[in-house]
């Protein structure tokens, strides 16, 4: 597994845990001397742009009727930038979410997206930890 | 020979490949930039569809290539794929978290060359300058050919009279003038691929509006008195020079005399078998485009914005939107094209057929089939690949208008079969390209052909075909009405039935082209879809299959000089496809373009 390849010290923990994926592999990979903060900004962009879109799920949800295909597309750019660090949990919660979205499952859904949340708050304080 | 001087950036390639991203996500177009810069290509980056678009259109010359997200907000990647094809005919990748098939599919249709699932790997961005150089080849051939055919057509008819035209004379001066400009296109394409923005596309689209303007230059100045100087005056457009007036003044003239000597030879019985005749006979041939039209529909950047587009067999576009199948129907004439043997096609599966039909490409495997001696009057299908048999059925009585049928066939595997079905005005022709050893085709009744002239040929018994299938509406109208061959992909090995009752019958024309299953629902569509036929509109259009957006792109723009070799220019997809440039001087021959 790609893991062993890397030294000891370059083991990201967060990564260990199962919180992210390979991808994160990929950006430290990307980093070099023309960008040597690389993913860090790439973390913070992440995390601003995720709590957008967090926020107008969250927004959409309170809604009634309620709009699911535009929850899911909603759902649909937040599982792609999750994708982007490899937030691996986050990730397959998001997909759960919209799997109940497509059965319209409102309840379905807003216990997904608490898990969602849950993840993505989880994953912000691990990788401030991280870069501290 | 010397060869120009490059630009650095040519050198370099693929480095310098100047990519255009768009994607709304802000940490993947920063991720995006990052890994293209590593690949060192030079990399702009936008979050907006409408942006990069506009950009794209204000320096057509600045990127080489797109690469964009599928869902944004400003617009559908789909859409933005399709525009930047038709406008600026670079070369897509897509990309998205969505991996779903059918998702995939869309964007195929839609012309992307590639799809890219997230999370992207560098990897995979490292090798897109494939996508790019791959364009450049199949543009450098296209030109190739069409030199090659203007050569040929200069060496032909060196003045402006086509009496006693014999065509023969000028095929070993074509060979040796294709020779040498085989050699010479090779040696551009080596230097030029690395700077694609250099090459220069010099084409003509005869439009119906264009084509119009010439047929009316020419009756004011009347046949007999007609040059191309002449028309050109007369049609007064700009751009338009002499040659492509006379390669398509060449082609216009031989359209005609092949009416009339259709017509001279309905009086003395003319130089066909009998037996491969049926007087009586109105073939009526409908090709019908299977299920991918849909594939088509979207994936033509060409139709999809039909308003923008001119050729038209595929008139409005019906074809741009909905899946249809379009129907483009012929009238047989009396002189009856097959009688009595079916032709069979195989295709390639499903995706292959475009609104003109032309089913190009085939899986490896099916060519391997296709070049195994058949057993029978029939190929088998191969791994469900459809099968074409045509049939016609008697038709509405009159208009027997099957002019020619040209069977053209190659010393080598390509047989093409070439249909013209033309009234006075319409002519549909269907050519077929079969891929297959011919030797099955020595079972064929020998006929005289005058292969030249690309008249009818005896179909042959064991009519089996596969390859391509390209319809295209010279001129004029078709008229549902009077059509009638019904050409239907068929799916299911049925052919030895088929046969027998072809050979039976001698009123059918065998020629049928039965897509299922999907088709079936579309089939009923198509009376009605008359768009197609009833359009003067001429083009050449060629299944682009999958991705081949840029050659449809290409198709679109040709001068009609090379219109039927683009039939052979493989799609992306069909780089199997082993059509021989053989007999350029023949495919012209029997195709009015």
């Amino acid at each position: 597994m790609f893991i062993y390849t890397r030294p000891a010290y370059q083991f990201c923990q967060v990564v260990l845990q199962g919180y992210l994926d390979e991808q994160f592999y990929q950006l430290e990979e990307l980093q070099d001397e023309s960008s040597p903060n690389f993913v860090e900004e790439v973390v913070t962009l992440f995390f601003r742009d995720s709590s957008r879109l967090v926020a107008n799920i969250d927004q959409a949800l309170q809604k009634y009727p309620q709009d699911f295909r535009r929850l899911d597309n909603f759902m649909h750019q937040l599982k792609g930038s999750a994708s982007s660090i490899g937030a691996a949990k986050m990730k397959n919660e998001c997909t759960s979410f919209r799997e109940f979205c497509n059965k319209e499952n409102r309840e379905g859904c807003l216990r997904s997206f608490q898990k969602v949340k849950k993840e993505h708050a989880v994953l912000k304080q691990k990788l401030e930890n991280y870069f501290q | 020979m010397e060869r120009p001087l490059f630009s650095a950036r040519a050198e370099a390639f693929p480095a310098g490949l100047r990519v255009l991203v768009v994607d709304d996500d802000p940490t993947w177009l920063k991720i995006l930039e990052k890994m293209l810069r590593k690949c060192s290509y030079e990399v702009t980056t936008c979050s907006l569809a409408t942006d990069a678009l506009s950009m794209l259109r204000e320096q057509k010359d600045k990127f080489d290539i797109v690469i964009s997200d599928v869902n944004m907000p400003d617009m559908d990647g789909f859409k933005l794929l399709e525009h930047v094809g038709l406008e600026m005919d670079l070369p897509v990748i897509m990309m998205s978290i969505d991996g779903e098939t059918s998702r995939v599919m869309k964007g195929v249709q839609h012309g992307a060359c590639d799809y890219l699932l997230k999370p992207v790997r560098m990897k995979e961005l490292k090798n897109i300058w494939q996508h790019v150089y791959r364009k450049k080849m199949h543009e450098l051939k296209e030109i190739q050919t069409h030199y090659n055919n203007e050569d040929i057509n200069i060496l032909r008819y060196g003045s402006e009279d086509l009496d006693d035209r014999n065509l023969t004379d000028g095929i070993t001066n074509i060979s040796s003038a294709r020779k040498r400009k085989d050699v010479d296109y090779k040696e551009f394409g080596d230097q030029e691929f690395g700077d694609p923005s250099r090459l220069k596309k010099a084409r003509v689209v005869w439009s119906v509006d264009l084509h119009q303007k010439f047929v009316n230059a020419v009756n004011q100045i009347g046949l007999d008195k007609v040059g191309p100087k002449k028309i050109l005056d007369l049609m007064n457009v700009p751009g338009l020079t002499r040659e492509n007036v006379a390669s398509h003044l060449q082609k216009y003239r031989l359209y005609l005399s092949r009416l009339q000597k259709q017509s001279e030879d309905s009086t003395s019985g003319g130089n066909m078998p009998s037996d491969l005749i049926n007087n009586d006979n109105v073939a009526n041939f409908e090709l019908t485009s299977s299920t991918n039209m849909q594939q088509c529909s979207e994936h033509t950047k060409h139709v999809g914005t039909s308003e923008n587009l001119v050729p038209g067999i595929i008139a409005d576009a019906h074809i741009g939107d909905i899946k249809k199948i379009v129907p483009v129907q012929g009238i047989e004439s009396e002189k009856g094209l097959i009688s009595d043997s079916p032709i069979s096609q195989n295709f390639n599966n499903v995706p292959r057929l475009s609104a003109l039909f032309s089913f190009k490409g085939m899986t490896p495997g099916i060519e391997e089939k296709a070049r195994e001696p058949t057993t029978s009057k029939h190929q088998t299908l191969h791994d469900g690949a459809p099968r074409m048999q045509c049939m016609h059925y008697p038709g509405q009585g009159n208009c027997g208008m099957l002019d020619d049928y040209s069977y053209l066939s190659s010393s080598d595997q390509d047989h093409q079969v070439s249909f013209n079905l033309c009234s006075s005005s319409p002519v549909i022709s269907a050519t077929v390209t079969n891929e297959k050893d011919m030797k099955d085709l020595s079972e064929m009744k020998p006929v005289p052909t005058d292969q030249r002239n690309a008249h009818f040929a005896a179909i042959p018994q064991v009519a089996c075909m596969t390859g391509s299938v390209s319809l295209q509406i010279k001129h004029g109208m078709v008229h549902s009405q009077d059509a009638g061959a019904i050409c239907k992909l068929d799916g299911s090995p049925n052919t030895k039935g088929c046969s027998t009752e072809q050979i039976d019958n001698q009123e059918c024309f065998p020629l049928t082209c039965e897509f299922s299953p999907k088709s079936e629902a579309e089939l009923d569509s198509l009376p009605g879809d008359l768009h197609l036929c009833s359009i003067q509109k001429f083009g050449c259009f060629e299944d682009v299959g999958f991705g081949g957006a840029e050659n449809f792109q290409d198709i679109i723009s040709t001068p009609d000089t090379q219109v039927q070799n683009d039939w052979y220019i493989s799609s992306e997809l069909n780089n199997d496809y082993l059509y021989e440039t053989v007999d350029y001087p023949l495919i012209d021959e029997c195709l009015f373009a």
